[in-house]
């Protein structure tokens, strides 16, 4: 099959108003009789469902936890990208889409990335319309903050509640729409497998959670809204539940995988404690605003950080970055840290961790209040103190959530922190309609690889959930269900849903009948470790083919030796991971080959091969400026496609924060 | 931090589903990290329940990072354990000591009924917010974000209401088993914002209503709903929830 991302014919400018413009239309009554199936409740999922259920299609909702309102969406911290240019600071669409691409080290396409920026302002209006409360100034108008990677103040936010508030207005529109009966609600439900007949998606086999049961549903178009998949590492940022199941039953139905070593490692987060640690928590960017980040100069150096003098510290950003500081992207920063740890230099009792210190800041700010007030021949103690006032006022959750979790007051100690795994860049290959390669299924979201290339930017996951679900899919699937509405509803004891859903069930009573001696935890920790340590931070050839035969090894090892307690028809949290933790197995394999097919650094994604003498990433654009699509192959082979990237308005260049 | 090891004795409440009786069950745990988190000590329970070939225990969770709202434990007589305004997952292990014995409940009130072990449904939440927990305005039919100017001081005690993460702990603290703090978090922050003013008298009438029908008792003043609030939601909600309801009472068709 030949990969067709159906970008618009056009300028870059027009292309989305025109599409707009000449897309087929499905009438009000034709609607009504139009099934859709949304995957997740995420700010994709949630705002997509929402918006579909008020034009008035049929359309039922899934998602494993016992709330949409407890989608991943809502850990979100630090804010939303949109160009409202409300700062007379010379944004403009025309800037988001720029800086994203240049983000993305121009692995995303252009077509789509200037539509999620043309988008972007609407989505702030359809939100403050609903009542999210957005921070704001004095005079009554919205507040904006910066976020890495741009020279504008274009980030709206709520505290560090955004992604919070930003879900609960999409919620309340879901819940809207199901008091309306316009969508059917299905929490702790989780979709199996997608079921197609004649090549097109025309619905799922889900499992109710609570008794185990199994369920045929019918759609005339199938969205998968089911966010990233980062929990491959085991230990990463998101959810718990986070899972790729949705994507990779998708993904084993023939669509195709995009991109899939793509994956954000998050630079500031609480480290690692111990070897019971389940999760890890993020510390949003935002901090690094104002704080510094530094190690000893000295090899481990065991004195507490507040006895170590300025003189023997190594504020190691500020001197290989001395233009952007602490305030590089992700990525860069992200291998920073790793770099100075990997040589000895790290703190903490693990070594891996580096220091994020406001010691300067809560100076720096005291000493503007001192100031002021005109307070005269203020002592170092007023100082301090009115300075911590301001930090507090700007970070207090963040810090205080810091103490919760280290025990350490971040105020008076340098926090710790050390990258941890954040988003999953890659996800299904999409063409512009956000359909994947099986006609009828969509991706919207993180799950989805389109908008972010090979980094994405702070404040820029929330605006493509919300530009995906309230602005994008509304169009692009009216221009498929405008040619099934001669489509009747497909009875759900056709002989297709029959068989999937005997596929799910042999999986499961196979899973069950190992009864071996090894947990389902156990194997998830195993395969974090060979994720993070070989197709991690930094990937090499080497390290990538030895990761491939262990993950071989541990598939094997999973199917004849996990252990899973209790019954198939009862809540049985065990059977659940357990089959997701088969599904991240298959998905690591592949990560670690596309990470070895792409002998090039590229944002997320650093090859220890290729890079320059000073250790920074190297490109190589005649070489892999392209997507890397992977199809599942009738043979049950990983075999790749390639859709090539073409820049017309942005010039692909070396990044340099130099 | 000083850290230490701790053996424990854990009474963690039993029942394989719905309809099942529940028990006490005691579980010893050995050499307990006082880095842990309370989530990941069960983890370490529930991965040796299942070495053993026994059912580990059920409990909700999900981001572990105090914004879900999916825990919901209630730890020797308190909902989410002993510290103040903080969920279980982010509950720490250094908040108790070596031969403590710690009892573990699910939320007990009569509109979230168990489902297993510490698992509850707390379903009855979203049919309240299905009642009107919303401002109708459908995608598309925005104007400009900036042709609304918000007082500051109201957007922020909005957003305070708005910050409430749904988790049922006010429910399970209240000797009544009342959502009058919950239900007034959201009723506050639309009848705080001039976008909530065309449905505010509906809105709070509506989920008053399906808030009685779900089974949820009365508020008598005694606050422990805000003791217990990870997010300290303020008892002052219920006072203008109150005061919207009686306002939209009288003047309503």
């Amino acid at each position: 099959m030949g990969l067709d991302a159906k970008i618009p014919e056009g300028e870059l400018e027009k292309k989305w108003s025109d599409y707009k413009s000449h897309v087929k239309l499905v009438n009000p009554a034709n609607k009504r009789k139009l099934e859709i199936i949304v995957i997740g409740t995420g700010l994709a999922g949630a705002s997509a469902a929402a918006s579909l259920g008020e034009l008035g299609y049929k359309v039922k909702a899934f998602c494993f936890q016992d709330s949409p309102r407890r989608a991943h969406s809502i850990a979100a911290q630090g804010g939303i990208n949109a160009a409202k240019n409300y700062q007379n600071d010379g944004d403009s669409v025309f800037r988001l889409f720029y800086d994203t691409v240049k983000g993305g080290d121009y692995r995303s396409r252009e077509g789509n990335v200037y539509r999620l920026a043309e988008v972007s302002a609407a989505i702030i209006d359809q939100c403050v319309a609903q009542g999210v409360p957005f921070a704001r100034e004095y005079g009554g108008l919205l507040s904006n903050r910066s976020f890495g990677g741009t020279q504008v103040q274009r980030t709206f936010y709520a505290a560090g509640q955004t992604g919070q508030q930003l879900l609960l207005g999409a919620y309340s529109a879901l819940e809207r729409q199901i008091a309306l009966g316009n969508v059917k609600m299905y929490s702790r439900h989780e979709m199996l497998d997608v079921v197609t007949i004649d090549g097109k998606a025309r619905g799922i086999i889900a499992r109710d959670l609570v008794t185990g049961k199994l369920e045929r549903h019918f759609g005339h178009a199938v969205l998968l809204c089911s966010g990233g998949y980062g929990n491959v590492f085991y230990l990463s940022t998101n959810a718990m539940g986070s899972n790729v199941t949705a994507a990779w039953k998708a993904h084993k139905k023939g669509a195709y995988f995009g991109n899939p070593c793509f994956t954000q490692i998050h630079p500031t987060c609480i480290p690692v404690s111990g070897e019971y640690q389940s999760k890890l928590t993020l510390m949003s960017e935002s901090l690094r605003n104002d704080g510094r980040i530094w190690v000893p100069k000295k090899k481990s150096d065991n004195r507490k950080p507040t006895d170590i003098p300025e003189d023997e510290r190594d504020y190691y950003l500020e001197r290989r970055y001395p233009a952007f500081g602490n305030l590089v992207p992700r990525d860069v920063a992200s291998r920073a840290a790793k770099e100075r740890c990997d040589e000895g230099y790290g703190v903490g009792t693990t070594k891996l961790a580096v220091y994020l210190d406001f010691a300067d800041a809560i100076k720096r700010y005291g000493l503007i209040e001192v100031g002021k007030h005109n307070i005269e021949n203020a002592d170092e103690a007023t100082i301090i103190k009115l300075g911590r006032e301001v930090v507090e006022e700007k970070y207090g959750n963040l810090f205080e959530m810091y103490e919760k979790i280290t025990g350490e007051n971040p105020y008076e100690i340098p926090m710790r922190i050390y990258p941890a795994v954040h988003y999953t860049m890659g996800g299904l290959w999409v063409d512009y309609e956000l359909m994947t390669t099986v006609p009828g299924l969509y991706a919207l979201g993180e799950a989805n690889f389109s908008d972010h290339g090979a980094n994405r930017l702070g404040a820029s996951a929330l605006m493509q959930g919300l530009a995906d679900g309230y602005f994008v899919i509304p169009y692009t699937l009216g221009n498929y269900l405008a040619d099934e509405i001669r489509t009747p509803s497909i009875p759900v004891t056709h002989p297709a849903f029959e068989q999937t859903e005997n596929e799910v069930r042999l999986r499961i009573e196979k899973l069950m009948s190992i009864k071996g001696t090894e947990s389902v935890e156990s194997f998830h920790k195993r395969l974090g470790i060979i994720m993070w340590d070989k197709c991690g931070m930094a990937r090499n050839e080497e390290g990538l083919k030895t990761a491939i035969e262990e993950i071989k090894q541990l598939k094997n090892e999973f199917w004849s030796n996990v252990r899973i307690p209790g019954e198939i028809n009862e809540m049985n949290f065990e059977l659940d991971k357990a089959g997701r933790v088969a599904d991240f197995i298959e998905l690591g394999e592949l990560m670690c080959m596309d990470a070895l097919n792409r002998k090039e650094s590229c944002g997320g994604h650093f090859r220890e091969e290729m890079q320059t003498e000073e250790g920074e990433a190297k490109r190589d654009d005649s070489n892999y400026s392209y997507v890397a699509a992977w199809e599942y192959n009738e043979k049950g082979e990983e075999e790749m496609h390639k859709e090539k990237l073409h820049f017309d308005i942005v010039h692909p260049s070396q990044r340099s924060y130099k | 931090m000083e850290h230490y090891n701790m053996n424990l004795k854990l009474k963690v409440w039993r029942q394989k589903n719905a309809e099942a009786k529940g028990k006490f069950e005691t579980f010893e745990v050995e050499n307990i990290s006082s880095e842990m988190s309370f989530l990941e000590m069960f983890d370490v329970l529930n991965e040796r329940l299942v070495n053993e070939g026994k059912d580990p225990v059920a409990f909700d969770h999900d981001c572990r990072e105090g914004i879900c709202g999916s825990c919901s434990m209630y730890v020797n007589g308190k909902a989410h354990g002993p510290w103040e305004k903080n969920t279980v997952c982010q509950l720490h292990m250094r908040a108790f000591k070596d031969g403590d014995t710690i009892v573990v409940e699910p939320w007990r009130s009569v509109a979230f009924p168990v489902i297993k072990d510490l698992v509850v449904d707390r379903t009855a939440f979203d049919r309240i917010i299905q009642a009107g927990g919303y401002v109708s305005v459908n995608t598309g039919n925005a104007v400009d974000a900036n042709a609304l100017p918000i007082e500051k001081q109201k957007a922020d005690e909005s957003f305070f209401a708005a910050s409430c993460i749904g988790c049922g702990a006010c429910v399970a603290a209240c000797p009544n088993g009342a959502a009058m703090l919950f239900v007034s978090a959201k009723v506050s922050q639309l009848a705080l914002l001039p976008q909530g003013e065309p449905e505010r008298k509906t809105r709070v009438l509506n989920m008053v209503t399906q808030m009685d029908k779900e089974g949820f008792g009365n508020c008598t003043n005694i606050y422990e709903c805000e003791a217990v609030c990870p997010k300290g939601i303020s008892v002052s909600n219920i006072a203008r929830m109150n005061r919207e309801y009686f306002g939209a009472g009288t003047t309503a068709e």
